[in-house]
């Protein structure tokens, strides 16, 4: 049984649908990239999937449960935690702070505060950012911002993790750094979902790769099979890899 | 019964013109500007109680006060955003945190302007009546200036749309509200703009000041009441949108003679205010209007 | 000349002591002041209240709300209508409780709003408390407005000692606990707040109806103090803005800011407010323009620059005295 899945999922601003009719499956472990030319409706199906926004049709079910319908907070105590494209961390507590409130809050049972500042410094030292704890967040660089947000998601204890954009605005070398980091988190059991537009990083750790386009799934497969589909070429790949990472 | 009620929802429409002229005012300051001028009712009182001055002073026709009080009042508004607000939104952290900025010091100004009028004026009931003359329209009774002030703020109203839909400045002022920071690389003088459309509320509201005076006694104590009313009006015709506020005017309008006439005066605000609170129950994205 | 090690040594045991002293400076202060005195420090204390629970949630979330004089009034009528049937301990534990369950009522429809249309929507609840208020009374009990039996002056003013030290106390043990950092994670970004576990909507609600309770029960303890209420001055918005004012200028990042912008605005209030009433309305919004201006952060804000322009200062001096050649800080 996959552990996420969705079935004609539908999302509708007015009349125009943002997302139309995808099914989807993401199998336990492993790393599914989600590409798409911007606007082709990526971030609102994680958003979907978050409840972030709600379903105009079609079902979600994470471990075999709907959970469209829940509400975030709700699915991230479930075990699904995500990070954000804008990287939404909050601005107005030092990097411990972000990270702890997701230690503290990302899990169904009651943590000691003892517990949670280790699971916290835990996090921080997987991304490698264990000297920064009392940073303010406005001091961090960009590729440091969007570590503690995965950080404060790992914090949370999740089963399936959802990355939006993670490499976007990163350095050549920050994006190899980046990629390590996902697959460490993949080593350690969680599932990872992940939008990009980075083909580098897409192709060298997904396991699988789906390519939305105008809402509509188009093409679903190992990135071989993927990135040799003469319909994603067309409309997508073919800029992309002539352009580069 | 029903030509009573009739009688209401009429003076209801004549009233909530000059309702609706008050929140677009207030809306223009918001959409603009993205202040919050809870001062606004201070302007209505300033238009009213210097209309009074004027006419029994001078005997000017209280109807030739804006003429005289439109500039004056443009220009105090115009002169609070280019140096308070302009400032706060230099210092504020963030676009939220000016918002609360400028709500709070539009607050102290409030209380500034409202001492020194009544520490010049005083606080005694200032009555002229204009126009006050009975009149007969479809068989009930109306008075006189009932339909004069409908008819200004509605003419007022139209000029105001107009300017802001057809003339070159017009949009200007509609870009900057929807994005500031794109409308100033287009070439929009913001610094210019902004202060113009505070002002042009700031004038709104003192004619609507001039129009409430000819119908009822003021004082230098009606700000707050007035403020109450554009935020009731602003809110329920969508922060930000003028034909919005002028329709909400006219519906409170209605609202508030039917709850006075009907049931009692007093309890015509918490009538609004349950009327938003259901409302926002049932469309708890926002009410009518963008945002 | 040891200070600076001295003070961080020994902190928390200084802070003790300093608390201390003032507790009992307070405890004390009957017996040495006059009745005025002990009933403008009453007062000071009541702005304490409202402004520490006011920042409790305002200043956190970041959701402005301009309600404090709602629930205030409510404690204050509260007091009113219920001096005669019960005890006065009671009567502040049900003003408390009533300022509770309101607020829960409140927020629930209103905290799913925007920031400005939160801040309107309280406001607006004040207006109309006033005159559903003042409606009811004229109605149902035939008058506006009614006084309150006086109660000793001494007793309230231990009463709101007490209030006052409850408070702060919750309000400083929220803050340090999880429940903290959840507020201020909502005020930083209340959707990623809600990403990570936090059900905002339960946080929100509850912690702005404690802050409204903390507000009623002060309500309760006012009443006896101003001696006369009607709904205008029970439901004065005054009562809203003043505590916001007195909040942001003391500073809303550690929970003592409040109070010492209530110590300060409130002396100020109850001694001038009786001479010239409009001039110092006047001189009031005049202050409040230039604090939002020119001290946005509040004087709490300002402590840690001061700190460390006082540690440059000392170290400084330090090695001018020691001898050394003088070093580019």
């Amino acid at each position: 049984m996959p552990i996420l899945e969705g079935q004609g999922v539908t999302k509708l601003f007015g009349g125009l649908a943002a997302v139309s009719d995808v099914d989807f499956h993401v199998d336990q472990g492993e790393i599914l990239g989600l590409i798409g030319p911007n606007g082709a409706g990526k971030t609102t199906l994680f958003n979907l999937i978050s409840a972030a926004l709600p379903l105009s049709s079609g079902e979600i079910k994470f471990k075999g449960q709907k959970i469209n319908g829940l509400k975030p907070h709700q699915i991230c105590r479930m075990g699904v935690s995500r990070t954000f494209q804008e990287t939404k961390v909050f601005p107005n507590i030092p990097v411990l702070q972000n990270v702890l409130l997701g230690a503290f809050f990302g899990t169904p049972a009651r943590i000691s505060g003892a517990a949670a500042a280790s699971e916290a410094n835990q996090a921080l030292e997987f991304v490698g950012l264990s000297a920064m704890g009392a940073t303010p967040i406005n001091d961090l660089t960009l590729g440091s911002q969007k570590r503690v947000e995965v950080a404060r998601a790992l914090a949370t204890k999740p089963e399936l993790l959802l990355l939006d954009e993670l490499m976007a605005g990163l350095t050549s070398t920050e994006v190899g750094e980046a990629m390590e980091l996902v697959t460490r988190i993949r080593d350690m059991g969680i599932t990872i979902v992940m939008v990009e537009h980075v083909m580098k990083a897409i192709m060298g750790i997904s396991s699988r790769v789906m390519v939305l386009n105008h809402g509509e799934r188009i093409a679903e497969g190992t990135c071989d099979e993927v990135s040799s589909n003469r319909q994603v070429i067309d409309i997508y790949l073919g800029e992309e890899t002539h352009a580069g990472s | 019964m029903g030509e009573r009620v009739l009688q209401l929802i009429i003076v209801g429409i004549l009233q909530g013109s000059v309702y609706g002229l008050l929140a677009m005012g207030l809306s223009m300051q918001y959409g603009v500007c993205r202040v919050l001028n809870i001062t606004h009712g201070e302007f209505v009182m300033l238009g009213a109680v210097l209309t009074y001055m004027l006419s029994t002073g001078l005997g000017l026709n209280p109807l030739l006060a804006p003429v005289i009080l439109g500039p004056l009042l443009f220009g105090l508004g115009f002169l609070l955003q280019a140096t308070l607000f302009k400032a706060l939104k230099a210092r504020a952290p963030s676009p939220a945190a000016f918002e609360g900025n400028g709500l709070l010091a539009a607050f102290g100004v409030l209380y500034i302007i409202e001492h020194i009028a009544r520490i010049t004026f005083g606080s005694t009931l200032m009555p002229s009546y204009y126009l006050a003359d009975r009149v007969s329209f479809l068989g009930m009774d109306f008075v006189l200036n009932q339909f004069v002030t409908f008819g200004i703020a509605l003419a007022l109203g139209v000029a105001v749309y107009l300017f802001l839909n057809r003339s070159r400045m017009g949009k200007a002022i509609r870009a900057t509200a929807e994005d500031p920071a794109t409308a100033g690389l287009m070439g929009v003088n913001t610094n210019m703009i902004l202060p113009f459309s505070f002002g042009l509320g700031a004038l709104l509201a003192a004619v609507a000041g001039t129009l409430i005076s000819t119908k009822t006694a003021v004082s230098t104590g009606i700000g707050f009441s007035n403020t109450v009313i554009a935020l009731i009006v602003v809110v329920l015709g969508g922060l930000g949108s003028i034909p919005g506020s002028f329709v909400a005017g006219i519906v409170i309008g209605i609202v508030s003679m039917l709850v006075a006439g009907l049931w009692e005066p007093i309890l015509t605000v918490p009538v609004y205010y349950a009327m938003l609170m259901v409302l926002l129950l049932v469309r708890p994205t926002g009410i009518l209007g963008k945002k | 000349m040891d200070i600076t090690r001295f003070v961080s040594t020994h902190k928390k045991l200084l802070l003790v002591g300093f608390l201390f002293l003032i507790l009992i400076f307070l405890a004390t202060f009957p017996l040495y002041a006059g009745k005025y005195d002990v009933r403008v420090l009453t007062f000071i204390l009541i702005y304490v209240v409202l402004a520490v629970s006011w920042a409790m949630f305002s200043g956190t979330t970041g959701y402005m709300s301009l309600a404090p004089a709602a629930f205030f009034g409510l404690g204050i009528y509260a007091m009113a209508l219920l001096q005669k049937e019960l005890p006065f301990p009671l009567i502040i534990a049900i003003g408390g409780a009533l300022s509770f369950a309101f607020a829960v009522l409140v927020g629930l429809v209103t905290l799913r709003l925007r920031g400005m249309y939160f801040a309107i929507f309280t406001f607006g609840l004040v207006v109309f408390m006033t005159e559903i208020v003042q409606y009811l009374e004229t109605r149902l009990l035939g008058r506006h407005g009614q006084s309150i039996i006086p109660i000793d002056n001494d007793t309230l003013f231990y009463i709101m000692i007490g209030l006052a030290v409850v408070t702060v106390l919750i309000t400083y043990l929220i803050r340090r606990s999880r429940w903290g950092l959840a507020l201020l994670s909502i005020g930083g970004n209340e959707e990623a707040a809600e990403h990570m576990g936090v059900n905002t909507t339960m946080v929100k609600v509850f912690i702005f109806a404690i802050s409204a309770a903390f507000m009623g029960a002060a309500g309760v303890i006012a009443a006896p103090v101003l001696l006369y209420v009607n709904s205008n001055i029970a439901f004065s918005v005054f009562y809203s803005f003043m505590p916001i004012f007195m909040a942001i200028l003391g500073g809303t990042g550690v929970v003592y800011g409040p109070v010492v912008g209530a110590v300060i605005l409130g002396y100020l209030e109850t001694t001038l407010r009786s001479q010239l009433f409009n001039y110092f309305m006047l001189v009031f919004g005049i202050i409040m323009v230039l604090i939002i201006l020119f001290l946005p952060s509040g004087i709490t804000g300002l402590l840690p620059i001061l700190r460390d322009k006082l540690k440059g200062v000392i170290s400084k001096l330090r090695k001018e005295n020691e001898g050394e050649p003088h070093a580019n800080t």
